[in-house]
């Protein structure tokens, strides 16, 4: 079927090998960047979608579902050539300080992260019965005391999985930072195919490495899943 | 803030060259994902039932294609095809039928998965029940389980939908002329209002993403009356 010489010692060792590894490196970074950034912004939204003010709930579900809503490349290009229209002028020469495209690429991210954890943490806290919280509070605890020491500890363990799954995703989302230059894993694989002509090694490379990325991450919530959240586990 | 980049090329945005030349922008965009996930649903409903088939190496085989393309990004998938469809027909394929078939394989795999859940919900005592009436289980699968299964599945389908729509955004890596094609292609002509052009264009996938997020979840309130 395939008329194609392969030649795989081209991506198995020398400049090409170094490119891909940078490649990696550069995924790793935005991917958990984005997750731990992504966190504290989702954290954040989450709580102000629970607040009992009804405009900031608001405010947060408007955030979300536009987010969520339009595509992750549209989000990428509008931080990276139209953001400095609508940033005020000093936050536009902060952000320069540094190689603008990653930051644009670490900006976008870590946005379309955070509403996909947000609602992960939201579904997390209302995974835990509500008569959890009412016999916390029959005890005696307090509203906060109860969040603290009943309701927290166990939406906590329910969220830690899909958390683990967002970071598989910003992996894989990441790979669109390759549109604005940022020189992640799919950029390097692009830049040997045009170099080398070896667009089908490289390619096969990067696929297995990014296929190796997301077993471990799978192996990773299995193994949590099976100690932490199966009955007759350690709880 | 000035819009008039958006009145000035509006039809562009929409349509593209088309009549005069192909047809492009958010015709194409909708063009693509509906194409592609009609596909993908004929696509995961194969592979969704042939893995409850009494065949081992096809279970096997089906969830390693499913762990394979889930576990890569979709751009992967997309250059894929890319080299590999030219070399397989031994001529030049298309761009949109490249995005096509790159959508079609990489949203099977998410609609297998979706399909094997709506399975798995249909209660055990259903499949039970008919093969006692004396049906052969691919009978029970075809008649009994499945239609139920895929009733249950439609708000997924939907959602899944709103992902293809999304997903089609990174056709323009081919050269596709796409919506968000179309939206580089002014920016680079114009240089002056990117804000405007990419606030535009999100609006544009918001509403029909949204719209259908919308009804996604009103069919989920729907479709949940009347279950067991």
């Amino acid at each position: 079927m395939l008329n194609y010489q392969f030649d795989w010692r081209v991506v198995a060792s020398g400049t090409y090998a170094e490119w891909l590894w940078q490649g990696l490196l550069l995924t790793l970074q935005l991917a958990a960047l984005s997750c731990v950034l992504g966190f504290m912004l989702g954290l954040l939204v989450a709580i102000v979608r629970m607040s009992p003010v009804a405009p900031l709930r608001w405010l947060a579900q408007a955030y979300l579902e536009f987010i969520r809503n339009t595509p992750l490349v549209i989000q990428i290009f509008f931080w990276y050539f139209g953001a400095y229209e609508v940033l005020p002028q000093a936050v536009n020469d902060w952000l320069n300080q540094w190689r603008f495209e990653f930051v644009a690429a670490v900006i976008a991210l870590t946005v379309y992260t955070s509403a996909f954890i947000a609602e992960d943490i939201r579904s997390g806290i209302r995974a835990v019965p509500r008569e959890q919280m009412e016999a916390a509070r029959s005890q005696g605890f307090g509203y906060l005391a109860a969040m603290r020491f009943v309701i927290l500890p166990q939406a906590v363990r329910i969220t830690v999985p899909p958390l683990i799954g967002q970071f598989l995703n910003a992996t894989k989302n990441s790979s669109l930072a390759m549109t604005i230059g940022v020189a992640e894993l799919t950029f390097q694989a692009r830049q040997i195919e045009s170099v080398a002509f070896k667009g089908l090694e490289a390619f096969t490379a990067a696929t297995l490495i990014y296929l190796l990325v997301s077993l471990t991450i799978t192996a990773v919530v299995s193994s949590y899943e099976q100690r932490y959240l199966r009955p007759g586990g350690v709880r | 803030m000035d819009f008039s980049v958006i009145t000035d090329n509006f039809t562009y945005f929409m349509i593209g060259r088309y009549p005069q030349g192909a047809l492009g922008g958010l015709a194409l965009t909708l063009y693509l994902a509906l194409v592609s996930c009609v596909l993908a649903l004929v696509g995961g409903v194969m592979l969704g039932v042939a893995s409850y088939l009494p065949f081992r190496p096809l279970r096997w085989l089906v969830r390693g294609y499913t762990h394979v393309m889930r576990g890569v990004p979709l751009l992967m998938v997309i250059f894929w095809m890319y080299f590999l469809l030219p070399l397989a027909f031994k001529q030049p394929v298309p761009e949109n039928w490249t995005v096509i078939a790159a959508l079609t394989l990489f949203t099977s795999a998410y609609m297998a998965h979706i399909v094997r859940a709506g399975i798995e919900s249909v209660p055990q005592g259903q499949r039970e029940a008919a093969l006692a009436t004396g049906l052969k289980p691919w009978q029970v699968m075809a008649y009994v389980v499945l239609p139920q299964a895929l009733r249950n599945m439609i708000p997924s389908f939907v959602n899944e939908l709103v992902a293809v729509t999304k997903d089609t955004s990174l056709a323009f890596i081919v050269g596709v002329s796409e919506l968000t094609h179309i939206a580089t292609q002014v920016n680079n002509r114009e240089l002056t209002h990117p804000a405007e052009i990419f606030l535009f264009v999100a609006a544009v996938y918001f509403v029909i993403c949204f719209s259908l997020t919308q009804l996604s979840r009103w069919l989920e309130r729907r479709l949940s009356w009347g279950q067991v």
